[in-house]
């Protein structure tokens, strides 16, 4: 790493490259071994040997972007409010006097403002430290990444983009850079926070910034927040963290990836105006997570508590389970200048002065959403696998009533555990499975730990059903789908966990078993269509369709599934089990689309508010489980029936309108009109149709 | 042509033209009559018919008596009478150069001492076009060597290839026209016998547009004005002088200070550079901001071209009559004609001349302060901002102090700006100020300059370091030669840039310099330093150096071109110009479209396509 040389004894580094190094870099680099754990080292296990006061008051001295100037908080908002950019946005609002707007401005900053202090950052630490070390049995980090990360920061100002799968996870990362020296971020983070009491301070002091939910149209709001995003990357004074994904997901699977914050950040190498920008997609991967059944309930329509420091309190109950282990994994960091490299032009910002607004073309606009995407699948990539994903994925594939009543057999399940714990490592996937612990005693214990969902008795394993069974009346069969389904969901959220790995090799099989062809242009073409059809629901990086079929070609032909020759894909008698998983895994999405597909159709009304679309499709969709017909819970999930609009939407297949702050989607006739038959194979050609 | 030389040594705060030269017996100037004070320019012109390549060297800068080499003790030593710096030991450019570049005395790469006149190929000759040639009485050779001499600039590429001995298409002729008439027939036999014209000048381009292209297969004959270096008239009344546009750069200033008068034009390279150089390149000057670029200084141009000869019917000072044709002649670069006769503005030599410097915490605090004096338009005759490495490199040139007093001050100095005023050695740049004038008005600008510079952090460091910034500029050329003699190549280049893109581009390019050299398997961090040479109204122009080690790289010129084609991306992806002042040649060709659109293109062509339809300016430079 080092660009140094010796000369005549003494030893000069052009690039001031820090060369302290971790000490359990050291130690793990001397017992560098293959398992992925290994990499990994446990965070918590020196917290428990020292006192937690000694922690939160160690020296902390780290090595900032080398670039940077030091500015206080003050600096920065002051840099903020008198930038050319912010003067020409207030010059433009009219209807008011120029002072108002600038006090409007003022407003809006501290509203937004961090206000990073060492001194709560320590309490921070000792606090934090004190619950993660009462949730989880360890904190595991690759310590390589982590001194990948120490070098980039004095480099270039660097973004940390960790996904959001908890609210645990959002001050993970500070508390690790503390923890080995590395200088402390600002983390963009929703208003709602900033609103609890005391709590939301201390998240200020501890360097979060917050971020109104609904900016819509706020002109002058949009220009301070990206003002001030700019300003801090431009400065390189704090490294950024935010989440590329814009809010925590509820389903426990990557969420196509939001581009307004992605956009001010990158902005400033766009413009020159920093030499590089370093990304570090950061993965969190958890055996358990804290919130699964509001989760669920939540996707169900139960609304989501208020984040509220009461609510902190009572949920304060959580502080008694056990929540596994959690896993950080820092990726490699990424340079912007060579991810951009021959993707843009960066001199269509010469001709406009750099501090005035101006749409990025849409080369640019492309360019950061393919960013985005590369990020959100590499934090895919670094995240681990537990054996209770491989085991969820494998129980949804039961029939719902096994689950509910009699169980599946705790042998058989077992023995499809470590045959998938194979298929995903030949998928290249990243498992997170103890190495020196016998494999039946992994996954009973890995079953314990999911008390809450399954439970384990007589060698048959069940789903666990929430609700009161000494209740008075018993439940309406309706109430009774929910009830399943509140299970199920938090079954398909650690599902979702795995999926990464098997997407594109399922799509494949899936496009195999629709069209039951061999040729491999007309599987091409199908992989390219369900790829198309489900860019809502997996992430998929633009512009990179054939690589994914390659991808899933070269997987798929690795496991013995396929037999692949320049121009046919022939399946070998051999894969077939593999096929019926993969295609088993994916056949949750197509029924929830094609249902909902159905909906729009039948409907006769092309227009709706979203309002009326939710629970109807939820209603259509109870009634179908109810008579049989319908074999997936997945679309009672609002996310997948929000997921299936935005698609629609993207196919302009329907069209959102805004009237009188009601939001109303109309249905293309045209495009339904002719799918009716609902025959995935003719919908294709439909689409093909239209784009003539 | 202003190349990779700066400007030549001045003496601090002197009135100017007191030492005029002096013709020796056999017509050529002399050593001016002081002993101990050496004038400002070089001692002999190189009129007279005598080759030019007698006196400079074949395959390095400059003149064959003066460079750098490491004497027997492994000191540094400049050697010749020619500059300021000559015969003296330089004792700290030995560790500069080891602990900059990783380069040892032990490790040495000298050049082919003489050249080897079977290298090169056999002219390709017209014979019916010399035939009426000899009948005009206008001198030509096909020697060799005079030959090779004209056949490049000093891009880094052409003087690597010279060193090791490497020829490749060089001109088949040179002729040496006298006058205008001689010109015109020369071109006019040229397009009778579709042969393919160069004009040479100076020979300093730094764009490859002296290079031959391989692909021409008609003989190409080099057109060196160098015979057309006499002041034709000066105009006391409008302060105009006619001037054939062959002389050189340091020849027009000494004559026409010996009239008193003087054109303020003085690019780097004005040792050798000539007059229609700079008319072909657009040129530009270390004192522009009183004299003007060379666009300001011109009031007419005679041209030769295939189709005539092209010039304005008047002197007026300025037209309102259409475009104006002078622009499409300068910064032609050779590829319409060659330009014979020049009226340019001329000025009454200033009374007085002084040195400054400043010193600021960092380069940030300079180019603020850059800014405001362009702001106020207040720029001294000359301001250049150097960066810290910059400035480093000018320490290390520092000739031995003879006295321990001096020494002595150095320490004090040093020990004032590092330690009472906490400048970070590591961060700290220094500007350079030429202030020029009456005596009265130099003192009072000088005060205003100062005062801004404090506003800046900015602290007065003396005419000494002002003036030892100017001789690094000239004395790089020289240095590179050195450099190569020990593995280490390299190169200037240069852009300009709007005021608020200054810093990012410095930034970025070095920046990007820094990492292509390490992807490039550079074995040694290089080089990579900048500074702002001039300052206008909307922006300033900005200097690039860049220098590496070249020790285990198996194709070091190839390396270096793709590093300087990263460092030109990366200026114009930062918003810079594709040149300010060196030209665009055949090396930054690639570029011109993107640079002036199509239409502009077109433009260029469709004057070229009626100007020389058969392309007998046939250097395919800028287009």
């Amino acid at each position: 790493m080092l660009w140094s040389y010796r000369h005549s004894g003494t030893r000069k580094s052009w690039f001031n490259i820090n060369t302290r190094e971790l000490s359990e870099v050291v130690v793990i680099g001397s017992t560098a071994s293959l398992k992925d754990e290994e990499e990994f080292t446990d965070i918590l296990e020196e917290r428990r040997r020292t006192t937690d006061l000694g922690y939160a008051l160690r020296t902390f001295n780290p090595q900032p972007y080398k670039g940077a100037p030091y500015s206080s908080t003050s600096d920065l908002k002051k840099a903020v409010l008198e930038s050319q950019y912010l003067r020409y946005i207030i010059a433009l609002e009219t209807g008011s006097s120029v002072e108002k707007v600038r006090q409007e401005a003022r407003g809006i900053l501290e509203e937004m403002s961090h206000n990073l202090q060492l001194g709560f950052i320590r309490l921070m630490a000792y606090t934090v430290n004190k619950v993660f070390k009462r949730l989880f049995r360890s904190i595991y980090v690759n310590m390589e990444g982590l001194n990948m990360l120490q070098q980039a920061i004095q480099e270039s100002p660097v973004i940390l983009m960790p996904n959001h799968r908890s609210y645990v996870d959002f001050l993970i990362v500070s508390f690790i850079l503390f923890t080995y020296d590395i200088p402390i971020p600002v983390i963009a983070a929703g208003i709602p926070l900033a609103s609890m009491k005391v709590v939301g301070e201390i998240l200020r002091r501890s360097g979060a910034f917050f971020i109104r939910r609904a900016i819509g149209s706020d002109k002058l709001y949009w220009a301070v927040l990206s003002e001030y995003v700019r300003t801090i990357v431009r400065t390189g004074c704090a490294p950024l963290e935010f989440y590329v994904e814009g809010f925590r997901s509820r389903t426990l699977k990557s969420v196509v990836p939001k581009l307004g914050m992605m956009d001010m950040v990158l902005e400033p190498y766009f413009k020159g105006e920093v030499f590089d920008i370093t990304l570090v997609p950061i993965s969190i991967s958890y055996d358990r997570v804290v919130e699964e059944s509001l989760l669920a309930l939540e996707l169900l329509g139960v609304p989501k508590p208020k984040e509220s420091t009461t609510g902190l309190f009572k949920a304060s109950r959580v502080l008694q389970e056990d929540y596994g282990c959690m896993h950080v994994n820092f990726g490699r960091p990424l340079s912007v200048r060579q991810l951009c490299e021959g993707k843009i032009n960066r001199s269509e910002y010469n001709l406009i002065p750099r501090d005035l607004p101006q749409r990025p073309s849409t080369e640019i606009q492309d360019c950061v959403n393919w960013v985005a995407h590369l990020i959100v699948r590499t934090q895919e990539e670094g995240s681990l696998i537990s054996p209770w994903s491989l085991m969820a994925c494998l129980l949804l594939q039961a029939p719902i009533t096994t689950l509910t009543e009699e169980g599946l057999q705790w042998h058989g399940l077992t023995e499809k555990t470590l045959w998938l714990r194979k298929l995903v490592l030949d998928f290249r996937g990243r498992l997170n499975w103890p190495a020196h612990t016998p494999d039946s005693d992994v996954m009973s214990s890995t079953v314990a730990l999911h008390h809450s969902i399954v439970h384990h008795k007589a060698g048959r394993v069940c789903l666990v059903q929430d609700g009161d069974p000494a209740s008075q009346d018993p439940l309406s069969p309706e109430e009774g789908v929910m009830r399943t389904a509140a299970a199920v969901l938090m079954l398909v959220s650690y599902r979702n966990q795995a999926l990464h790995v098997f997407v594109r090799p399922g799509i494949l099989a899936t496009a195999i078993h629709i069209t039951k062809s061999t040729q491999k242009d007309e599987l091409f073409s199908f992989f390219c269509f369900l790829r198309d059809v489900f860019a809502n629901e997996f992430i998929f990086i633009p512009g990179r369709a054939s690589q994914d079929f390659d991808e899933a070609c070269s997987l798929l032909q690795k496991c013995g599934a396929v037999h692949m020759s320049e121009q046919e894909v022939t399946v070998l008698e051999t894969g077939l089990e593999v096929l019926s998983f993969l295609q088993k895994l994916l056949q949750p999405f197509l029924d929830s689309y094609q249902l909902i597909f159905r909906y729009l159709c039948e409907n006769g009304a092309h227009v709706f508010t979203e309002k009326q679309f939710l629970p109807a499709v939820q209603n259509l969709a109870t009634k179908l489980i109810l008579s049989g017909d319908l074999h997936t819970f997945e679309v009672l999930s609002s996310d997948t029936q929000k997921n299936v609009l935005s698609a629609l939407r993207r196919l302009e297949a329907v069209t959102k309108l805004r009237v009188n702050n009601n939001i109303l989607s109309i249905a293309d006739p045209y495009f339904f009109g002719k799918y009716i038959a609902i025959d995935v194979l003719l919908m294709t050609e439909i689409m093909n149709k239209r784009a003539l | 042509m202003s190349g990779f030389s700066d400007n030549i040594m001045r003496l601090s705060g002197r009135m100017l033209s007191q030492y005029p030269a002096q013709r020796d017996w056999d017509g050529k100037l002399t050593r001016a009559p002081h002993p101990g004070i050496i004038p400002t320019c070089s001692i002999v012109t190189l009129s007279d018919n005598l080759p030019k390549q007698e006196i400079m060297k074949w395959n390095g800068w400059g003149y064959s008596d003066s460079k750098f080499l490491y004497n027997k003790k492994g000191q540094a030593e400049f050697t010749g009478k020619r500059y300021r710096l000559s015969g003296m030991i330089i004792p700290g450019l030995r560790e500069w150069m080891e602990s900059t570049f990783g380069a040892n005395l032990q490790h040495k790469t000298p050049a082919a001492p003489i050249l080897n006149s079977s290298a090169v190929q056999p002219p390709t000759l017209n014979e019916a076009f010399l035939k009426e040639l000899k009948s005009t009485g206008i001198p030509f050779s096909h020697d060799a060597e005079d030959r090779v001499f004209r056949s490049h600039g000093h891009c880094l590429h052409e003087i690597f290839a010279l060193r090791e001995g490497k020829i490749g298409r060089v001109p088949d002729l040179v002729v040496w026209p006298n006058c205008h008439n001689d010109v015109v027939k020369i071109v006019e036999l040229a397009c009778k016998h579709n042969v393919c014209l160069m004009p040479y000048g100076g020979g300093t381009s730094v764009s490859s547009a002296l290079e031959c292209p391989p692909e021409e297969t008609r003989s190409i004959v080099s057109l060196d004005t160098s015979q057309m270096n006499r002041i034709l008239w000066i105009d006391e009344k409008n302060l105009t002088a006619h001037v054939e546009a062959g002389i050189v750069g340091q020849d027009l200033e000494r004559l026409l200070n010996e009239s008193g008068y003087c054109t303020g034009h003085e690019p780097d390279s004005m040792e050798f550079s000539s007059l229609g150089g700079w008319v072909a390149t657009r040129a530009s000057g270390m004192k522009k901001n009183i004299y003007g670029n060379i666009e300001d200084l011109v009031v007419h141009i005679k041209m030769v071209t295939p189709q005539g000869v092209i010039e304005k019917s008047c002197q007026g000072p300025r037209m309102s009559t259409g475009p104006d044709v002078h622009h499409f002649i300068m910064g032609s670069e050779g590829t319409l004609g060659v330009v014979t006769e020049v009226t340019m503005k001329i000025r009454p030599m200033p009374e007085y001349q002084k040195y400054g410097s400043v010193v600021f915490p960092n380069f940030e605090m300079g180019v603020a302060c850059l800014r405001e004096v362009a702001r106020q338009r207040c720029a001294p005759a000359s301001i250049r901002l150097m960066d810290n490495e910059q400035f480093k490199f000018g320490h290390a040139l520092k000739p031995q102090v003879s006295s321990i007093f001096t020494s002595f001050l150095d320490g004090l100095k040093k020990f004032y700006i590092t330690k009472f005023k906490g400048f970070d050695p590591n961060r700290l740049c220094v500007a350079t100020l030429l202030f020029e004038g009456d005596r009265e008005k130099v003192l009072q600008h000088e005060k205003q300059v100062y005062d801004i510079a404090a506003k800046f952090g900015g602290l007065a460091a003396g005419e000494d370091n002002g003036q030892r910034g100017y001789m690094l500029t000239f004395v790089i050329a020289y240095l590179r030669d050195l450099g190569m003699d020990y593995y280490v190549i390299g190169e200037s280049f240069e852009t300009s840039v709007p005021w608020d893109r200054v810093l990012d581009i410095c930034r970025n390019v070095k920046a990007r310099i820094v990492r292509e050299c390490k992807d490039k398997g550079v074995q040694f961090p290089p080089l990579s330093t900048c500074r702002v040479t001039q300052t206008y109204d909307a922006g300033a122009c900005v200097y690039f150096y860049f220098a590496f080690n070249y020790r285990g790289l198996s194709d070091p010129v190839h390396v270096y071109e793709q590093v300087e084609h990263a460092a030109r991306e990366e200026i114009l992806a930062n918003g810079g110009s594709l040149s300010h002042h060196h030209g665009v040649g055949k090396l930054r060709k690639e570029w011109m479209r993107e640079t002036i659109s199509s239409v502009g293109m077109g433009m260029l062509k469709s004057v070229k396509d009626y100007v020389d339809p058969n392309n007998i300016f046939g250097n395919r430079n800028l287009l």
